[in-house]
């Protein structure tokens, strides 16, 4: 079977959709065997090597490196190799049911002539079932395909109408049973409609690309974008995203955690309308609090944290304020109002922006909130947060004091409703019972969604989280 | 650990049996020895090299789409070659999905291993032609089975009786995750109570998909057999030899009504748990490569080629024996075919049933309709 041969980005993740190209093994004109590796590719799930089906030379990479393919896409294209072995060449699957000499490892089952005979199973037919069913396997028809057999009259024309000879979409699956992508063959048959979709007819149309000329590489029998970017001649693919490169600037690709933390902002920033109020509070009771659990027995070898005091100050507040630990559930028309709180904290790691999140943090003892966070924060510096870790989380504390700031109007984590921003905590001067006195103050500042939540909402729970650290007793007596 | 509690990962160690370290050395046991000659020590290679090779060919299948998912064997080779051998033709098999050590030990054709997971099959392979179980997918759920079947081998009085062509017994596989399950805990239970002629061979490869086996159990595994009243023995899954040579003892004292045994296998995944995991983002790769020194098929190169038993003609005929398996089953797997939908009401009932095949024609109508609208459809596309 000779002539080039095409490799689809298959789905390595069972349902897996599109994956990203990381980086090429081979270039074209190297010479590849079967299964060395092609290309390492990342999907939503893990980062994956791909070997090659086939023995040639490369040809043409038809996607770049940093690029979003979609699964069934061609990426790669193999000529002058060894194709396949057509299904013909391969053993009968009924082979290796003849007896022991065909036993792959160990000694089978068939060398002690006076082997046991089972209940309800005559001797004589024991060969059978299996072997009949591996042969069934072996010749039953392929499932019928949605080429047409009946007149294209009969059919209702398609909105672009393609005169030229085409491949038969699903002649492959028809004919020749479920072979490689690669023997796909575009033998021209008589004029039927090619399949594609909408946006590939658009670039088709936008390229000025003829369409009956594409190859059918996708499911069934339809043209993809690879098919029609394969056929423009100036454009092959790598040069679509060539941008020029200026020696005084660096190109970061936009990739991974980036990519995610901009679609999650844009998401969040973009449908959901953010309002953001500020309070100062003075401190500096709670960091007596927290100097003395440093030295309470109890909480020997746990980190105690401010962060852990306004974390618990935001659950008192989200009690008595349930409304800010909601979701804004556009589909179904409801406000989802959760009685639970996973709470996020928002952890600068090599990687970028994670916000994972501690479950249930309300059910927790002071105690066990420490440790949680202490946990979560580090397993999420150390590259090993769990997607269970980022997701389902209800409400979020940006900790953006940490880097020397007064405070900042966070962006909401999408699907919360509110997100505290904690400025640094430091002496300024403040008026303490009538006078000016240097006294430990930071400003907060709280973001809400205005779908769900009103100015009023959001100033009380402000107000809650700013009064239980003004004075932590305060969250003894409102829990 | 705190309060007293064993740590799985480390205390069972010392009372491990292993008579080939992770160098190829070979150390004497009290109580174990393989008794191997030439010709099965070779015939031990081979099966674990083609167990490989076979493994390796079938990652790559699902890599470039031919496969819905694999569940790879890399590292458990020796755990699974070992007690293949061990095991004797009247014996019966219940496996997981993770065992084809175990399956094509049996007779049963790679490629319809491999149909399972290309997912037009669910391997029905004739369990009592083959003596070996489909692969159950809910885990532990093939023990308490393995057990009933043990049962029945000793209401079929096939045990004891001396006849080593009679006397059967059940090897019953699990994994250290399994050990969680409710369901492992009542077919051991079960098990020692009725002297049922079975072994559970639990191979820990350390990792439950993501949890590692100390978040599993407070004790090494293998003593919770002393807990039901049965041996318990900590074997080192990477040992081929080992593993054969215990396995054969438990299985011959199962055969002989002496009653059922736990193995605990001590071995690696060296791979994912399936290929839709990523194993990167639990554990640490120092791990992995301190397993790879303590690779099975290495440690027993070393030990034939030392021994004088292994030369390179037998290498080259063993590297030319693996690739054109390498090769039928890659063909083999491109070359299979979609069931017929309608095989399903087929297999319902043993004889013809009037509402199956009413069920049937209903189908296949609907069936012509779907296949008419597509057509019709402007979107085209879909099958």
């Amino acid at each position: 079977m000779p002539g080039p041969q095409r490799f689809s980005l298959p789905d390595v993740g069972e349902g897996l959709t599109e994956a990203e190209i990381v980086s090429w093994k081979v270039q074209v004109g190297d010479v590849v065997a079967v299964n060395d590796v092609l290309v390492e590719i990342e999907t939503a799930k893990s980062l994956v090597e791909l070997p090659s089906p086939y023995a040639g030379t490369v040809e043409q990479l038809l996607a770049a490196e940093g690029e979003t393919v979609e699964v069934g896409a061609t990426i790669v294209v193999v000529g002058d190799g060894t194709a396949p072995a057509a299904p013909a060449d391969a053993a009968p699957q009924g082979e290796a049911e003849e007896g022991s000499g065909a036993t792959l490892v160990g000694y089978g089952t068939r060398e002690a002539p006076s082997r046991r005979r089972r209940r309800g199973s005559a001797p004589a037919a024991e060969q059978a079932p299996a072997t009949q069913q591996a042969a069934a396997a072996a010749q039953a028809p392929a499932p019928q395909a949605p080429a047409p057999q009946a007149p294209a009259s009969d059919l209702t024309p398609l909105e672009v109408s393609e005169p030229e000879l085409v491949p038969r979409p699903g002649a492959d699956a028809d004919e020749l049973g479920a072979q490689a992508p690669g023997a796909r063959a575009a033998e021209p048959v008589a004029a039927v409609h090619v399949l594609a979709k909408p946006p590939v007819r658009k670039l088709a149309r936008d390229l000025g690309v003829d369409l009956g000329r594409a190859r059918a590489s996708g499911p069934g029998g339809t043209v993809t974008r690879a098919d029609v970017l394969a056929l423009v001649p100036a454009a092959p693919a790598e040069p679509e995203r060539r941008v020029e490169r200026h020696p005084r600037e660096r190109h970061v690709p936009i990739r991974g955690v980036r990519k995610a933390t901009a679609a999650a902002m844009v998401e969040s920033a973009f449908s959901a309308p953010h309002v953001t109020v500020f309070t100062t509070v003075d401190v500096t009771r709670t960091m007596r609090m927290v100097q003395l659990l440093k030295q309470d027995r109890e909480f020997e070898g746990v980190r105690v944290s401010p962060l852990l005091l306004v974390a618990k100050a935001l659950i008192v507040a989200v009690q008595r304020n349930p409304d800010i630990n909601s979701t804004w559930d556009e589909q179904n028309q409801v406000i989802v109002v959760k009685n639970y709180v996973n709470l996020g904290i928002a952890v600068a790691t090599p990687r970028g922006l994670l916000v994972p999140n501690v479950k249930d943090a309300d059910e927790m003892t002071m105690k066990e909130l420490a440790i949680a966070l202490g946990a979560l924060t580090a397993t999420a510096r150390d590259g090993r947060a769990t997607p269970k870790d980022l997701s389902e989380g209800t409400i979020t504390i940006t900790n953006v004091g940490t880097f020397g700031i007064e405070t900042g109007t966070p962006i909401l984590n999408p699907g919360e409703a509110a997100i505290l921003a904690v400025g640094k905590i430091a002496e300024r001067p403040w008026v303490h019972k009538g006078k000016v006195k240097p006294r430990l103050t930071v400003t907060l500042g709280l973001s809400i969604d205005h779908r769900m939540l009103d100015g009023e909402s959001g100033s009380r729970a402000l107000a809650d989280i700013a009064a239980v650290l003004e004075d932590p007793v305060r969250a003894l007596a409102w829990t | 650990m705190t309060d007293g509690a064993v740590s799985p990962t480390t205390s069972g160690a010392p009372t491990m049996v292993q008579l080939l370290d992770a160098s190829g050395v070979r150390h004497e046991h009290p109580e174990h020895d393989a008794h191997l000659e030439p010709d099965e020590l070779l015939g031990l290679l081979r099966d674990l090299v083609l167990l490989r090779r076979f493994d390796s060919e079938a990652e790559a299948l699902q890599r470039t789409g031919e496969l819905g998912l694999w569940v790879g064997t890399r590292g458990q080779e020796a755990a699974q070659i070992g007690a293949a051998r061990a095991v004797r033709p009247q014996d019966h098999l219940f496996p997981t999905y993770r065992d084809h050590g175990a399956t094509l030990s049996r007779d049963v054709d790679p490629l319809h291993i491999l149909s399972i997971y290309r997912g037009i099959d669910h391997g029905g392979w004739d369990p009592v032609q083959h003596g070996v179980h489909p692969y159950t997918l809910v885990i532990a759920a093939q023990l308490l089975p393995a057990v009933g079947y043990a049962m029945g081998v000793q209401r079929d009085g096939a045990m004891g009786t001396g006849d080593p062509a009679r006397d059967t017994a059940v090897l019953a596989y699990l994994g250290d995750g399994a050990t969680s399950q409710g369901e492992a805990s009542e077919a051991l239970s079960w098990a020692a109570v009725y002297n049922a002629p079975v072994v559970f061979l639990c191979q820990n490869n350390q990792w439950a998909i993501s949890e590692p086996v100390e978040r599993q159990a407070r004790v090494p595994l293998h003593r919770r057999a002393e807990g039901v009243g049965m041996p318990g023995v900590m074997v080192d899954g990477n040992d081929v030899l080992a593993m054969f040579s215990v396995v054969r003892s438990a299985l011959d004292r199962a055969r002989s009504g002496g009653g059922p045994t736990f193995i605990e296998a001590w071995t690696y995944r060296m791979g994912a748990h399936t290929t839709s995991d990523d194993p990167t983002r639990y554990r640490d790769s120092v791990e992995v490569e301190q397993w790879r020194e303590k690779d099975p098929i290495d440690r027993f190169r070393t030990y034939l080629r030392a021994e004088g038993v292994l030369d390179d003609d037998f290498e080259e005929q063993l590297a030319a024996e693996s690739e054109a398996l390498a090769e039928r089953i890659r063909a083999g797997v491109r070359g299979m075919t979609d069931p017929d939908p309608v095989g399903m009401f087929d297999h319902a009932y043993a004889e013809p049933h009037a509402q199956v095949e009413e069920e049937r024609d209903a189908f296949l109508a609907a069936w012509a309709q779907h296949e008419q609208d597509l057509e019709q459809s402007p979107a085209g596309g879909g099958r």
